[in-house]
């Protein structure tokens, strides 16, 4: 099983990548830290552990959340899609621009909509979909996927950026953030104003509510599900909480969590279109409730916390594996330890085996999520999963090897006695090592060294101390 | 699509084992704490909490005195209210708003769609916000006491903490990228 690809070797060895990648993850934690710090926030394990239990509940009870959801979405005058696939909500969305003669939809930022490649569908098809998050759009200019959950061009630099403004949208090469954010706002804006239809992904489903909620800081959240006639929100089901109330505990966490902030910029709480006597607003409000694989993940009660996650990012900042790789090195749009205990629930353990794996176990992602989902743990169970299913023989063999030296004094004073004769100089551990550097072995040396064995064995040390 | 709605909760309560319609075990409690605090304590947190994310807070003792504050921003620039037209609002350079309520430690506004217009807070590169400080409440958690249930009030509630802003170059921050990059709020006590 590779565990590394072309793709890494070149982030590797790409020395600006890796720095701006563990600057800025690096910049993510420390806002983190300060935010949740004991001081400031005494109750902030106590709300983890309410958080993990609000969500556990309502996965849990999931069916009869949803229909609750619905029932309250249609009382305020909106409508929910249900969609097994990413097929599904784009024909849903194609057929209602069909039906009104629509063209332009203006999108916020949504790892949903991201993970069904939602603009590739309905571009197909003669619509245009336009990314408004600042970053969102940055890479969809760029035709590349987002790096992060949360800041999803945290990979490019400024001239990067200058470079495809200057390609795609004819403007002079400008290098100053400050000003290349007001060229995206000019853009931007007319297309705000355009558009049809607006579509944005939800951070929460509020069953007793009908409602949606929209975390965000830019504003284009509330553009896109207030300036346009018709506001789609495609959510995952694994969005709902059971009651607006509970956004005392969710909110407080995930900005935290996410950026350091205490509330993002705006928080919108949308139930259903604008009503009688409301100035402006979505003449309509569809909330497309996606499974696309979600429900696989209910099976086994244990995996089901995989659900829980609230997208703030935080375990792919702690994460010394997403901070070497990076974000594109990931099979799917899901990167860090999330991507890694998601992904293979997903699209099955076969597909990318290695991504269990990609990980050193040290217990940060676990230990940093919000609503404390045992990522270690997951990724614990999938290996062995991954173990289960290829029954690797050579691995086998050579862990039974292992056991057998291991529960035989005889051989394992043999075998120590052996190694410690390899490892007599330096120069006569490289020549042995080096030895080793065949198939998966050499891979693995690439990156580091092999320790030299002790000169004398424990055993021996042991023999001469008590003589 | 029904077919898929139908799919998707059999597939939810085979599952989790469940039958259609059964109640589910009460849920955890409702989690909110409210510390009563004075006002001006409030207003001296909201002052704080808004400064630190570079917005401005004005406390005044009467509605003239307001008016000549907001006098004093606008400037002769454009600006948009309530009463504006989408086509005014897209024009001007400040929006003044009401709002419903305000969030001392976290210098939050409150705006409800039922009350305000959605845009006049939002497209205009600067927004005068205009809250009376009786309607200062101490956090999010009093807010969800006294509206357990926004829904029911109104279509949408927007809480704005701050200028709008990015940092999705480089990290640097940036303000204004797409809602108000100058926010002042005026507290009428």
């Amino acid at each position: 099983m590779p565990m590394t690809s072309a793709g890494m070797q070149k982030t590797l060895a790409n020395p600006e990548l890796q720095l701006a990648v563990y600057t800025a993850t690096g910049r993510l934690m420390d806002k983190r830290k300060a935010a949740v710090d004991s001081e400031l926030l005494p109750e902030y394990q106590e709300l983890r552990t309410h958080a993990n239990a609000l969500k556990q509940h309502t996965v849990d009870n999931l069916d009869w959340y949803l229909e609750e959801f619905e029932r309250n979405v249609e009382a305020h005058g909106g409508k929910v899609i249900w969609c097994e696939t990413g097929a599904e909500v784009a024909n849903f969305v194609l057929e209602l621009a069909k039906k009104r003669d629509l063209k332009l939809i203006v999108k916020s930022k949504s790892m949903t909509t991201e993970e069904i490649d939602f603009n590739e569908h309905v571009e197909q098809h003669g619509l245009e979909a336009v990314e408004t998050d600042l970053g969102e759009y940055i890479l969809q200019l760029a035709a590349q996927k987002p790096y992060h959950i949360v800041a999803p061009a945290l990979h490019m630099t400024r001239y990067e950026v200058a470079d495809v403004f200057t390609a795609k949208l004819g403007v002079e090469r400008e290098t100053v953030p400050e000003k290349q954010t007001m060229i995206a706002r000019r853009v931007l804006r007319e297309k705000f104003l355009a558009a049809d239809i607006g579509i944005t992904g939800a951070n929460f489903l509020i069953a007793d509510s009908g409602a949606i909620v929209l975390v965000e800081n830019e504003g284009n959240a509330r553009l896109s599900s207030s300036a346009p006639k018709i506001h789609i929100a495609v959510a995952g089901i694994e969005k709902l909480i059971p009651r607006a109330q509970d956004l005392g505990v969710f909110l407080r966490l995930l900005g935290r969590s996410a950026t350091g902030q205490h509330l993002t910029s705006y928080t919108s709480f949308l139930a259903g279109p604008r009503r009688a006597g409301e100035a402006d607003g979505p003449e309509e409000f569809y909330v497309v409730l996606l499974d696309n694989g979600r429900t696989k993940l209910l099976d086994k009660p244990e995996r089901r916390q995989s659900l829980f996650c609230i997208r703030c990012g935080a375990c792919l900042n702690h994460c010394p594996v997403y901070r070497k790789i990076g974000g594109h090195n990931y099979p799917w749009i899901y990167s860090g330890p999330i991507g890694a205990i998601i992904t293979p629930q997903f699209h099955g353990t076969a597909k990318d085996p290695w991504l269990p794996f990609a990980s050193s176990l040290c217990g940060a992602c676990g230990e940093v999520c919000p609503v404390k989902i045992d990522i270690p743990k997951l990724l614990l169970d999938l290996r062995s999963d991954v173990v289960e299913s290829r029954g690797n023989t050579v691995e086998r063999l050579a862990f039974r090897m292992w056991a057998a030296v291991m529960a035989n004094p005889a051989l394992y004073r043999t075998a120590g006695d052996f190694a410690s004769m390899t490892g007599t100089s330096e120069r006569k551990w490289k020549d042995s090592s080096s030895m080793l550097a065949v198939g998966p072995v050499k891979a693995w040396l690439s990156q580091r060294d092999l320790p030299g064995p002790a000169p004398k064995t424990f055993r021996q040390l042991w023999k001469e101390r008590a003589k | 699509m029904s077919a898929a709605r139908q799919a998707i909760l059999g597939r939810v309560r085979s599952a989790l084992k469940r039958a259609p319609g059964a109640p589910p075990p009460p849920p955890p409690p409702v989690r909110l704490h409210a510390f009563p605090t004075s006002l001006e304590e409030r207003i001296e947190q909201f002052s704080t909490a808004l400064g630190k994310l570079n917005g401005v807070t004005k406390v005044v003792s009467s509605e003239s005195e307001a008016q000549l504050y907001i006098d004093g921003v606008v400037a002769g620039r454009t600006f948009c209210t309530a009463a504006s037209t989408r086509d005014e609002i897209v024009r001007a350079d400040v929006g003044v708003s009401g709002v419903d309520y305000g969030l001392a430690d976290t210098g939050t506004l409150v705006t409800l769609s039922a009350s305000d217009p959605r845009l006049v807070s939002l497209l205009p590169p600067t927004h005068i916000a205009v809250l009376d400080a009786s309607r200062l409440l101490s956090t999010l958690d009093e807010l969800l006491q006294l509206l357990p249930q926004p829904a029911l009030q109104t279509a949408s509630m927007v809480l704005i903490t701050g200028p709008s802003r990015t940092a999705d170059i480089e990290q640097i921050l940036v303000r204004g990228v797409h809602g108000p990059g100058e926010l002042h709020v005026v507290m009428i006590r």
